[in-house]
């Protein structure tokens, strides 16, 4: 496994009332803490996408509270809060064909943005390396999980 | 009265059902390997058919025997002798297949014709028929009755609402055939679009069957749009519409010179007597192809033998209380939950976790199959659950012949609803007597 594979938890969720709650309240009872989420969503289902300090914990949390969840593997990288810099990582990628599934970001520290990329399984390690060559800065999991 | 036999005495009417089942037990035996192997081992021979009550002595055929011996494994003519298939779905996978004879077909329309009869249906008349015309037996089986009696058949078909109200006030239908939840429909519709009902239509009757009725919706109908209800009670392993139809009277009359009705306890196969509510079982005892001894229709309902004040004589069934087995029926399309579990079983990514939710959307029926996403099925990506339900929509089409909407849910989603694991959920309140 990659060194920079950060953990994600997708959760599927029926769009109804107080499913989302249902989901944060079971995080909150085992004291989780949700370090950079995402929620992607149809007409009728969702998937809530989290990143937290501590997936086995969660995974089981939430897994014994009903909840279909699926771990998946995604890597982050730090970038400058500024116009241009999600750009420059999605052209590194672009320009190696690799496909971004899906991405989404938080703000850091006052200066600095994360942002976490999704990419088809075979091409991670392809991913990593040309951004490592471009020079992004890419974030270790311990960075979420400490 | 289309035909005197319907008024005949009842020595009359059981005299000519005794020589044609006697008829009828001593060709199947002959020609239809699965009857002489079943009456053997129950040690009977077609000569010991000796009285009406002997048919107790016959096995009885289910739906099953007919999908072991599909397609035509049951026919007793030779397919140089059939000129008609029909079929209808059937429990997993195979439909049911039925096949008639020229003769069939002759008998078929014969039965047709007496439905037509009950609302005086004649040369004069224009008939517009919007049951579906295909494999169902519904759309092909009004057309050649109403073809008999004279009158002019519009073939519209099922669907396209609005073109359906078009023709009928442009061609002056003046009898509608349709099951009765589309008739409500078409009212509806005709309501929104601004017709005048009394003005713009000339319904004097409709004939309603494939679908159970209550007597809220059947006096809905009655009453918007002013015609006379006649129910078609049939089911295409018999011949399709044509097995008993309601009178002016009330009657719903068994066309008993054709079709012999026995009521049953489903459980133990014990014969009830007049009165009783139980499972009926019919005989056709004039048809060639498929001819089947004592079919089970599943259907719950009891039998009298009261003469009726519109002079028939033959036989009157209640209403359809219901089903002793799982079958449901959607827009007058039967639907059995095996099905469904067939299509998910097929259907890659997906759990044998599944709920039937029956529902009314207006007034027409709603299938909704609730599939659950569990950790093994669960893609990551709102696309890939998108084809998912795109795919599981099309096989469900494909198997059901109709839509369906798929909705993916959580795992135990409906115990949780409901306390219990349960596989159909219907909402639709028609058959506790509201609409």
């Amino acid at each position: 496994m990659s060194k920079y594979a950060v953990k994600q938890l997708s959760i599927f969720l029926e769009n109804r009332k107080g499913r989302l709650e249902e989901v944060t309240y079971t995080l909150f009872n085992a004291k989780i803490n949700i370090r950079a989420l995402s929620l992607a969503e149809s007409a009728e289902f969702g998937i809530l996408r989290l990143v937290v300090d501590n997936p086995e914990k969660a995974k089981t949390a939430l897994s014994s509270g009903g909840f279909t969840v699926k771990e998946q593997e995604v890597f982050a990288v730090e970038v400058k809060d500024e116009p241009g810099s999600f750009h420059k990582v999605v052209s590194l990628l672009a320009g190696q064909d690799i496909n971004v599934e899906y991405t989404y970001a938080f703000v850091g520290t006052s200066s600095m943005a994360i942002l976490i990329f999704k990419v088809p399984g075979h091409l991670f390690e392809q991913a990593i390396k040309c951004l490592s060559e471009g020079g992004v800065k890419l974030v270790k999991p311990m960075f979420f999980y400490g | 009265m289309w035909n005197p036999i319907e008024g005949a005495s009842r020595e009359e009417i059981e005299a000519l059902q005794l020589k044609r089942l006697q008829d009828t037990v001593t060709r199947v035996y002959h020609l239809v390997p699965f009857y002489r192997q079943k009456m053997d081992e129950l040690g009977v021979k077609p000569s010991d058919i000796r009285q009406l009550s002997d048919l107790a002595r016959l096995p009885f055929t289910t739906k099953q025997d007919l999908r072991d011996h599909y397609p035509f494994g049951l026919f007793a003519t030779p397919m140089d002798q059939i000129v008609r298939i029909h079929s209808s779905s059937g429990t997993t996978g195979k439909p049911t297949v039925v096949g008639y004879t020229r003769h069939d077909m002759e008998v078929w329309v014969e039965v047709m014709a007496r439905t037509m009869a009950m609302a005086n249906i004649g040369a004069n008349d224009v008939v517009h028929n919007a049951y579906g015309y295909g494999l169902f037996t519904g759309g092909l089986g009004f057309h050649y009755g109403a073809e008999r009696v004279g009158a002019a058949v519009v073939p519209s078909s099922g669907g396209f609402t609005k073109r359906q109200l078009l023709l009928m006030k442009d061609f002056g239908a003046t009898a509608i055939c349709c099951t009765p939840s589309f008739a409500l429909h078409l009212y509806e519709v005709a309501e929104e679009e601004g017709y005048n009902i009394k003005e713009d239509f000339k319904l004097k009757a409709g004939f309603f069957g494939a679908e159970p009725a209550s007597e809220g919706l059947r006096q809905a109908i009655r009453d918007s749009w002013g015609i006379q209800y006649v129910e078609c009670y049939g089911l295409s392993e018999i011949i399709g519409p044509g097995v008993a139809s309601l009178c002016k009277e009330g009657g719903l009359h068994i066309f008993e010179d054709h079709f012999i009705a026995e009521i049953i306890d489903p459980d133990t196969g014990e014969i009830l007597p007049d009165g009783e509510e139980g499972e009926l079982v019919i005989t056709p005892v004039t048809k060639q192809a498929l001819s089947l001894l004592r079919y089970r229709t599943k259907d719950i309902t009891s039998v009298t033998r009261v003469p009726c004040k519109c002079g028939r004589t033959m036989m009157t069934m209640g209403q359809i209380k219901g089903r002793s087995d799982d079958m449901l029926i959607v827009n007058g399309v039967n639907v059995f939950p095996s099905q469904v579990e067939h299509v998910l079983t097929k259907v890659e990514g997906t759990t044998p976790n599944y709920v039937i939710v029956v529902d009314k959307k207006g007034v027409l029926d709603r299938l909704e199959v609730w599939v659950e996403v569990d950790e093994d099925t669960f893609a990551d990506g709102i696309g890939a659950l998108e084809v998912l339900q795109q795919k599981l929509r099309a096989e469900m089409l494909n198997e059901l012949y109709i839509n369906t909407k798929v909705k993916l849910v959580e795992p135990k989603t409906l115990e949780r609803s409901m306390g219990k694991a349960q596989r159909i959920i219907d909402k639709r309140t028609a058959l506790k007597g509201e609409i």
